[in-house]
């Protein structure tokens, strides 16, 4: 939502080019994120984990509202991108959806091998597995955490531009449905698995846009979430999560 | 215990203090009934603080004592929002008498808690964020099948409904929920669902039948979110899907967190608490929805389990004179 | 005469590791046995086998005669199964007393709506339960914490406490996993003694995992070696020290010096 509204300033107060409106506003978000981690999360880290969890409802709830009261209407997203359209086996794609394709595609991908690949990642999934003897190794785990949150933030924003030139109207609300999708995505895919929250985006996408197509729209959410319920209870941790062995 | 009273003290050590209390709030709500002490504006808040209060303890139960995470309560409440409408309005035409009220919406808790059974079962293998994502499903699926379904009057909502929520009806289901809840947190079943909470494996050994326990927690819970929610349709007369939204599991959410987990002390201090501030606050308009995160952020910063975490008012304990007894003879 | 506790071919496996295979142990009312075993041989996964949480892929698992394997660690628990956990499991953020009636509660039996009304049965139980509760912390001089956060206690009387929630269970059988753990050799002399008059007590036949090799053989009347999951010695404490290999698995230097 945030990516959404700094791209709309952005480009209203500057014309600039999709590519660099697009990575200016990442770069934006992920301060963002890094900012909120430091102000919010960092003095919880030894709190519950439940605290942590409501905080992050609590930011969200802030940013939102906040925008909310400084733009209470939605407004209509100026399209960046010209669009053509190609017909290609049958199938009608413009080139705006396979842009947004594509740059989806290598954002994940990037961030797979991220993960998988470079010191980041590996310090990354250390910590999140033993946050207690992570930092004896060297790891400085504040910066690693830092970073993480600045990923996010940064990705979340690439995903608010692309989202708002789908659906080129710009809202407040347009976030919290979103997230909440995103974290549902995570759960089906299993939690700490990239590929898994890719597969199970891919998942919830391809459910809600063929809910749409066979039953009314207004079915979407049900038979979305009732497949989320089902997965949950037949995989208990996700498509690709594995199950965590409680050390007793 | 040679210990200094001072008149706090005494007045919390006072086993009469809580009835006294609960007797006078019915009392005066009685005379409210008959005279009109409050104009309506008052009386729509403090029915609505009640509301609330029953919302915020029957939720601190699975979030507090038991230490989970749901998100559903929402979900509870509509169901017993439908459920006592629908009865009332499709089943039953007709004018509800005032005494067949308490039985609508006792209806209203029971359908919730059936829900909230098989919500239990599926709290059996899953926990801590996915469970809490079940609870957001549940909630979502609830809503849009409400949405979707003809008789429950789809995404307009359910009309019609009478106003039969009076003071002194809400102010005895707040008495009968927190009457309850305690009993129920104090005896050996809210042991075992503490016990969950600290510990599921540890309380497993020490033969504590968590399954019975979650059944408990979540079915209890769900029956006073339904009762909530029966007394708040039959408040407003008019129940629509889009009430019943994550926006609203967050409201009670923010009570029980700012009031205090495991204490119900503290979800009543909440409960009031978020319902005065939100009162105050309305000049505001919608940066008020910026206030109160804001508020719940710092608050977990500086105290994470809430204002009265894990604490309780001696008044609300039951045995504590026996407790007293034992101490003072031992050496 | 038949064993208290019998495990027969008893087989756990974690994906591809065999954590116990084939395990066997007999556990005779009224002894006290210890198992001892390199780090890693399954000696704690035989006790979460035991207590039910884990569930053996093969074998069976008899308490006075009944397969228990399958069973859940609360029933195992209330057929007289108690045990402590190697890295402390206490309820930290409940009172010492409430620690130790979680585990006494299992023998009441008033009904959920008698609880949740409060009606006098329930509250002439709940009584009998703080008294009951708070005669086993004074039998274990704990009385004057009663009240206390069991996370607060100092470490010592966190194990002290685990033990007695243990006992309030009123089990024929109590499992004790490292219960010397963190302890010097004065502290280790109090707890062999303690364990004696546990035994004595409470009547109650002990199950103890154990390094400190002093404590085992001055306590035990009888010993079972693992390694690498599998029993490779089992016999009286003078049968093991002499046993070949058990020296050469894992005793070594400790028992020749």
């Amino acid at each position: 939502m945030v990516g959404a509204f700094a791209c709309l300033l952005l480009v209203s107060l500057v014309p600039l080019p999709f590519i660099v409106a697009l990575l200016a506003v990442m770069v934006i978000t992920a301060v963002l994120g890094a900012l909120i981690e430091r102000v919010a999360y960092r003095p919880l880290r030894q709190a519950p984990r439940v605290s942590a969890i409501i905080t992050a409802l609590g930011c969200g709830l802030v940013i939102q509202n906040t925008t909310l009261s400084l733009s209470p209407y939605a407004r209509p997203m100026p399209r960046l991108f010209e669009s053509r359209t190609f017909e290609f086996a049958g199938v009608t794609l413009n080139s705006l959806q396979l842009f947004i394709i594509g740059v989806s595609g290598v954002l994940m991908l990037g961030l797979d091998f991220v993960i998988r690949k470079t010191d980041w990642g590996i310090a990354l999934r250390a910590t999140a597995s033993d946050r207690a003897t992570v930092p004896l190794m060297g790891v400085p785990v504040n910066r690693v955490i830092s970073l993480t949150f600045a990923v996010g933030g940064a990705l979340a924003g690439a995903a608010g531009v692309l989202y708002s030139q789908a659906y080129p109207v710009v809202g407040a609300a347009m976030g919290a449905l979103i997230g909440w999708k995103a974290f549902v995505a995570a759960v089906i895919g299993g939690i700490g698995s990239i590929r898994g929250a890719v597969l199970g985006g891919y998942i919830l996408g391809v459910v809600e846009v063929t809910t749409v197509v066979v039953l009314p729209s207004t079915w979407r959410d049900l038979i979305a979430y009732s497949l989320l319920l089902v997965i949950l209870i037949f995989k208990p941790n996700g498509l690709l999560g594995s199950a965590a062995q409680q050390k007793v | 215990m040679p210990t200094p009273r001072t008149l706090g003290s005494s007045v919390a050590g006072c086993r009469w203090a809580l009835p006294v209390l609960a007797a006078s709030a019915f009392l005066a709500a009685l005379l409210h009934q008959q005279w009109a002490l409050f104009n309506g504006y008052t009386e729509f808040v403090l029915i609505t603080a009640g509301i609330n209060i029953i919302l915020c303890a029957s939720l601190n139960l699975v979030n507090g004592y038991m230490g989970e995470f749901s998100v559903g309560h929402a979900g509870f409440m509509a169901v017993g929002a439908y459920a006592a409408g629908l009865l009332a309005v499709k089943i039953l035409p007709g004018a509800t008498p005032v005494w067949a009220f308490p039985l609508v919406v006792a209806f209203g808790g029971v359908i919730a808690a059936a829900i909230g059974f098989l919500l239990a079962l599926l709290s059996f293998k899953t926990r801590g964020d996915y469970l809490a994502i079940i609870t957001l499903a549940f909630l979502m699926i609830v809503k849009s099948a409400l949405e979707n379904i003809p008789f429950t009057g789809g995404p307009r909502g359910l009309l019609g409904i009478e106003r039969l929520t009076t003071l002194p009806q809400t102010v005895a289901w707040v008495i009968v929920t927190l009457w309850v809840i305690r009993n129920l947190v104090y005896s050996k079943f809210g042991r075992g669902i503490t016990a969950i909470r600290e510990d599921e494996l540890a309380a497993g050994a020490m033969g504590v039948r968590t399954r019975e326990a979650k059944i408990l927690a979540f079915v209890v819970s769900s029956f006073f979110g339904g009762v909530a929610g029966s007394l708040f349709a039959h408040q407003l007369q008019f129940i629509n899907p889009a009430t019943f939204d994550i926006i609203r599991s967050t409201d009670i959410l923010v009570m029980v967190y700012i009031g205090g987990v495991a204490s119900l002390t503290g979800s009543l201090l909440g409960a009031v608490l978020v319902t005065v501030l939100a009162q105050l606050l309305q000049p505001l308009g919608t940066w008020r929805a910026v206030v109160m995160p804001l508020t719940l952020v710092f608050l977990m910063l500086f105290r994470p389990r809430g204002l009265l975490g894990l604490r309780e008012f001696a008044w609300l304990l039951p045995g504590r004179e026996l407790l007293q007894r034992i101490k003072e003879k031992s050496p | 005469m038949t064993p208290l506790l019998q495990l027969d071919a008893v087989t756990k496996r974690f994906g591809g590791l065999c954590a116990v295979s084939a395990a066997r142990l007999e556990v005779q009312a009224g002894h006290t046995h210890g198992i001892i075993g390199p780090n890693g041989a399954g000696k704690t996964t035989l006790f979460n086998l035991i207590t039910g949480i884990y569930t053996p892929d093969e074998g069976a698992i008899r308490f006075e005669g009944t397969n228990i394997a399958g069973f859940r660690p609360n029933q195992i628990a209330a057929r007289g199964i108690g045990r402590t956990f190697q890295n402390i499991r206490l309820c930290r953020d409940l009172t010492v007393l409430d620690n130790v009636r979680m585990a006494y509660d299992v023998r009441l039996t008033s009904s959920t709506w008698s609880a949740l009304l409060n009606l006098p049965s329930h509250r002439r139980e709940e009584q009998r339960s703080i008294e009951g509760s708070f005669e086993l912390l004074k039998a274990f001089g704990m009385d004057a914490m009663a009240g206390q956060l069991a996370g607060g206690l100092p470490y010592g009387l966190q194990r002290r406490l685990e033990i007695a929630r243990a006992l309030a269970l009123k089990p024929r059988l109590l499992l004790l996993d490292e219960p010397a753990a963190g302890m010097n050799s004065a502290e280790t002399l109090r707890l062999m003694e303690f364990l004696r008059w546990v035994r004595e007590h409470f009547d109650v036949t002990l199950v103890l995992i154990e390094h400190h090799m002093k404590l085992v053989m001055g306590l035990c009347d009888h010993i079972t070696v693992l390694d690498f999951g599998v029993t490779i010695a089992d016999g009286t404490p003078a049968e093991i020290q002499g046993n070949r290999r058990v020296i050469d698995a894992y005793l070594g230097e400790e028992v020749e010096a």
